[in-house]
This record gives C-alpha cells, structure tokens and sequence, in this order.
C-alpha cells in the first residue's frame, strides 16, 4: 500500500485515506466575467498532464485539509507533500 | 470440546454497543481555540489526534481547526461556548444522532480491525484517536487502551460495519 505524508497529521498514511482533487496551483480567476471564452475554458479544462514530476492537490480524511503534493506520474513516487496556500516548491526542493 | 474452544475464540474480539452520547463539532480558527477551551473549561488539543478529558467532556482534534467534543446526554456545552462567541467566533453543531458508537475490545481486536482499516491501528498510542475509513466507510477510531477501542460510525454505515466485524468475529472464532 501507498503511504502519502499528510502535512497537517505530521503522519505517513495508507492512500485508501486519501482522496485525489486535480493539478494544485490553478487560482480561480479574480474577475470570471472579463474572461474570453478560450481563457474560461483554459482555466476549466486546459491541464499541464505531465508526464513526470506534478504538482496536484489531495485531501486526507483524518483531519479532512486539502494539502498538495508533487508526485512523479510515472514512477507513483511521492517527492514531497506540503501545506495548501504554501509556494510552489522548486524541483530540487523536493531532492532534497 | 470442540464447543469449550468455540466458547473461548468467541470471546477474542467482542463488539459491545455503546449507551448514546453527546457529540459536538466544533470549528473554530486555530487563534481563537484557546478562547474557547477556557470557556468549556479544557484544553483544546491542537495536534491532530490528541485528546484531553476534563470534568465528563472529552474533546479530540480532529483536523487544525476542527474538534469533536463529547460528553454525558445533558450536558450543556453551548450556553458557555455562546458566551465567548464575540472573542472567539464558532461554529458547533449537535451530531449526537449522526453516528453510533461501538466498543470493540478483547485479546485479537487488533486483527478485526486490521481486517477492514488501512492504517496502521497496532501503531496508534494509547489515548488518541482517529478519522479514518472501515472498508471505505468513515469512522472515528478511539484508543482506550492497548486491546480496547471505540468506533463513531455513521448511522447509515453501521449495517455494513456490523456486518463485517460480525463476520471477520466469525473468522477469528474459526481460527483463521
Ligand atoms: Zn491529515
């Protein structure tokens, strides 16, 4: 079984207590109404589906917080896991 | 011979049901919780998992601005809580109904609940508790002591949870 290190438990734990919620890191645009249609739909729809290292948001049941994670999509290793609302870490952040 | 040892295995995880409680959830921001635990006369516990117990009423964290709250029918909870509500805004609901409480205890309750939750619950210190899934059902999982747990399940699950622990009961009883 996966363990995923959930930032806020402080804990390793089984994926089956977690739920996957998309890439992380896409803000809701301020002012939807001024968007053009193809900007709309970007923003709704238009994902980066990497193929490696990927920034995504996960939930965990226990203490019910989103929190994201860079996850490599091709090995299912998770590089590391951090609070919601923290920066975008950098790659090599995550080797550390 | 064979019953005296049917008897006996029968008795390696026994499931109890619990008399009702009170149960609150309270939301409040991490910066105003100690407000709020003076007013209910406790130390809101602020590490996931942790619980304090103080005059009948016991409060788990469950999430950093989340705690379940539980105490003896009757207690009144909100009119102190209500009084701090300007210092310490809050929200706490009464879900006593919501779910049902089960004891679960005896020398291989381990190995029932090893059966159907994914965590680790031999690793979970005596004295905590957990949110966590029953073969994909939520449930708040309590540590008493070593061989001794209660389980908050929702009302609609607990068929599904009751039938389970009865079979994996029957398992264990069988020596498998
Ligand atoms: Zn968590």
């Amino acid at each position: 079984m996966l363990l995923i290190h959930c930032p806020y438990c402080e804990d390793s734990l089984p994926e089956l207590e977690f739920a996957y919620a998309g890439e992380a890191h896409i803000a809701r645009p301020a002012d939807p109404s001024t968007l053009s249609d193809e900007e709309w739909r970007d923003f709704l729809f238009i994902r980066t589906n990497a193929r490696g290292p990927h920034y995504e948001r996960w939930r965990h049941i226990s203490c019910g917080r989103f929190f994201n994670a860079l996850r490599d999509t091709v090995s299912d290793r998770f590089l590391m896991t951090y609070k919601a609302g923290q920066p975008r870490p950098q790659l090599n952040e995550a080797a550390e | 011979m064979t019953y005296e040892k049917h008897h006996f295995a029968a008795a390696l995880a026994v499931v109890e049901d619990l008399a009702p409680a009170l149960r609150l959830s309270l939301r409040v921001k991490p910066a105003h919780s100690a407000t709020l635990g003076q007013a209910l006369g406790l130390d809101l516990p602020t590490r996931v998992g942790a619980r304090v117990a103080a005059g009948g009423t016991e409060a788990l964290c469950l999430g950093p601005d989340e705690w379940l709250l539980t105490a003896p029918e009757g207690t009144d909870l909100a009119t102190p809580a209500r009084a701090v509500y300007a210092d310490a805004p809050h929200s706490l609901v009464d879900i006593s109904d919501r779910e049902i409480s089960l004891r679960l205890s005896g020398p291989a309750v381990l190995d029932l609940l090893a059966a159907c939750c994914p965590r680790n619950v031999a690793a979970m210190p005596v004295g905590t508790a957990a949110r966590t899934v029953f073969d994909s059902a939520t449930v708040i999982l309590w540590r008493d002591g070593p061989a001794d747990f209660r389980m908050d399940i929702w009302r609609s699950f607990a068929p599904h949870v009751r039938a389970l622990l009865a079979q994996v009961q029957g398992e264990l009883a069988a020596g498998l």
